[in-house]
């Protein structure tokens, strides 16, 4: 196989541009998850939500304001091809070069800042840049605009394997429970199962990245899903928690082998505005 | 100020005491006139401020707190999006503002019963804007200008002339909250 080069700057330019867009632009499957909800739903003031966010949607995609304000912790996978050789800027800088350039010029919110001094860095970097060698001579690009309100209502936990699937359902539904209002629902749910304690997370994360409705092609995860995925709608938080049957537009579950001893499990909640978007250079 | 017109409650600051008496847990509001922004950063310091003995920016009595920071302002608007940020964060601080005389809180998420328990001593209501609906509610806003803290960026205090900006009573001074009656309500047996 012969090698392919990529100048890096196609990848800061690729940024760039999907920070501005995907920061205007639900997903489809997102937008379509909202638009099915109503039908599920029956509060007036559940309903009374999604109308809202259905309009809010709309209102961003002309391009003037964002989604949400919350513009997002500024999150890349990038799957690399192990034939490609990359020119120019290193990768990790050429990646924060689009990042700053799409938030700036985008007039998109800077969110991050030092732990403890809480100084803004001023151009939303650094960015969280996950990175996977994978066959073949093309890179895909994925960005993810990450809420902070949703973020913080996510957890990680080691359960017993004695717990089982019921441990791991009573964690989850749980997690949607206590989050409440807290993370702007309707919420999509990331669940991650098995792997190590970082794993974990990273599939619940990455389970994300998924359509909303379309079931798993494992059936066994499928049926996980589903059932998940009723039990947190029967909680009765609802949109904006005001009450009401729609509390998650979808369970979306990533598994793998865990150890013996282990029982690792991800809960990566992430509210309706599910800003994400990949291409393949 | 709160009135009711074509069965509408609209509300502006001043708040009264009385005006807060009439807002219940379940009633959508509209907020017009001048409100302030404050999220994590700003009220840090304004605490600081007042513990110090020194004077708030603006003026607390009877005043409308939003918690939001906006996404920056594109030339020829008011404002970029700006929807409510969560409020628990700022729970640590709103009891001894609720203390100095502010009245109505907007946000999304639950309280504290901390925060709860000064709301209705000293009569204040805690209301809800849609969470992730940033542009719509770019709408509302006429007018945006730093008061205070210019350097915490989105975090600095602003002072914000709205119109009809939509919001529902989550806790009012009698204290019902909205979120556990949601809850109560629609919550299937499994
Ligand atoms: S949780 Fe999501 S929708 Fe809500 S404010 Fe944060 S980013 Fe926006």
């Amino acid at each position: 196989m012969a090698i392919r080069e990529i100048d890096t700057s196609l990848l800061r330019d690729a940024i760039a541009s999907m920070a501005v867009e995907i920061n205007h632009t639900l997903p489809a499957d997102v937008e379509r998850a909202l638009i099915d909800a109503k039908s599920r739903e029956v509060s007036p003031q559940g309903l009374q939500v999604l109308d809202e966010l259905i309009e809010n949607a709309g209102i961003a995609k002309e391009g003037v304001f964002p989604l949400c304000q919350d513009t997002g912790f500024a999150v890349v996978f990038l799957e690399v091809g192990q034939d490609v050789h990359f020119l120019g800027a290193n990768l990790k800088e050429a990646i924060e070069e689009g990042i700053r350039k799409g938030y700036k010029e985008g007039y998109l919110r800077k969110s991050i800042c030092h732990p403890f001094t809480r100084k803004n860095t001023s151009d939303n970097t650094p960015a969280v840049i996950h990175t996977e060698i994978v066959p073949g001579d093309r890179v895909k690009l994925t960005l993810v605009a990450k809420g902070g309100g949703s973020e913080n209502m996510s957890r990680v936990t080691m359960l017993a394997p004695s717990d089982g699937w019921e441990g791991v359902k009573r964690f989850v539904v749980k997690r949607a429970e206590e989050a409440g209002s807290n993370p702007c629902p309707p919420i999509i749910v990331g669940v991650g199962i098995g792997g190590t304690f970082e794993k974990a997370a990273l599939l619940a994360k990455k389970a994300l990245l998924r359509n909303v409705g379309e079931p798993s092609a494992d059936p066994e995860v499928a049926r996980m899903e589903q059932e998940l995925f009723e039990a947190i709608n029967a909680l009765g938080v609802g949109p904006q928690g005001l009450g009401g049957r729609v509390t998650a537009l979808g369970v979306l579950v990533e598994m793998m082998p865990c150890h013996i001893a282990s029982l690792p499990v991800a809960v990566n909640i992430q509210c309706h505005s599910a800003r994400h978007k990949s291409v393949v250079i | 100020m709160l009135k009711q017109e074509d069965g509408k409650w609209l509300l502006s600051a001043p708040v009264a005491d009385e005006d807060v008496m009439q807002l219940k847990a379940g009633e959508r509001v509209f907020i017009s006139g001048k409100i302030y922004t404050g999220r994590d950063a700003a009220h840090k310091r304004l605490i600081e401020a007042l513990n110090r003995g020194e004077a708030s920016p603006f003026d607390l009595q009877g005043q409308i707190i939003y918690y939001v920071g906006p996404s920056p302002t594109k030339p020829g608007q008011a404002i970029g999006a700006c929807g409510p940020t969560t409020s628990y964060r700022m729970d640590a601080y709103a009891p001894l503002l609720i203390e100095k005389g502010l009245k109505v809180m907007i946000g999304k998420g639950m309280r504290a019963q901390t925060v709860k328990d000064a709301m209705t001593k000293h009569k204040a209501a805690y209301l809800a804007a849609t969470g992730g609906a940033g542009a719509l509610l770019a709408k509302a806003v006429k007018e945006a200008r730093v008061i205070a803290y210019d350097d915490l960026g989105p975090e600095a205090i602003r002072e914000l002339v709205v119109e009809n900006l939509p919001a529902i009573v989550i806790n009012d001074v009698f204290g019902a909250d909205l979120y556990e009656m949601g809850v109560k309500a629609y919550r299937l047996a499994v």
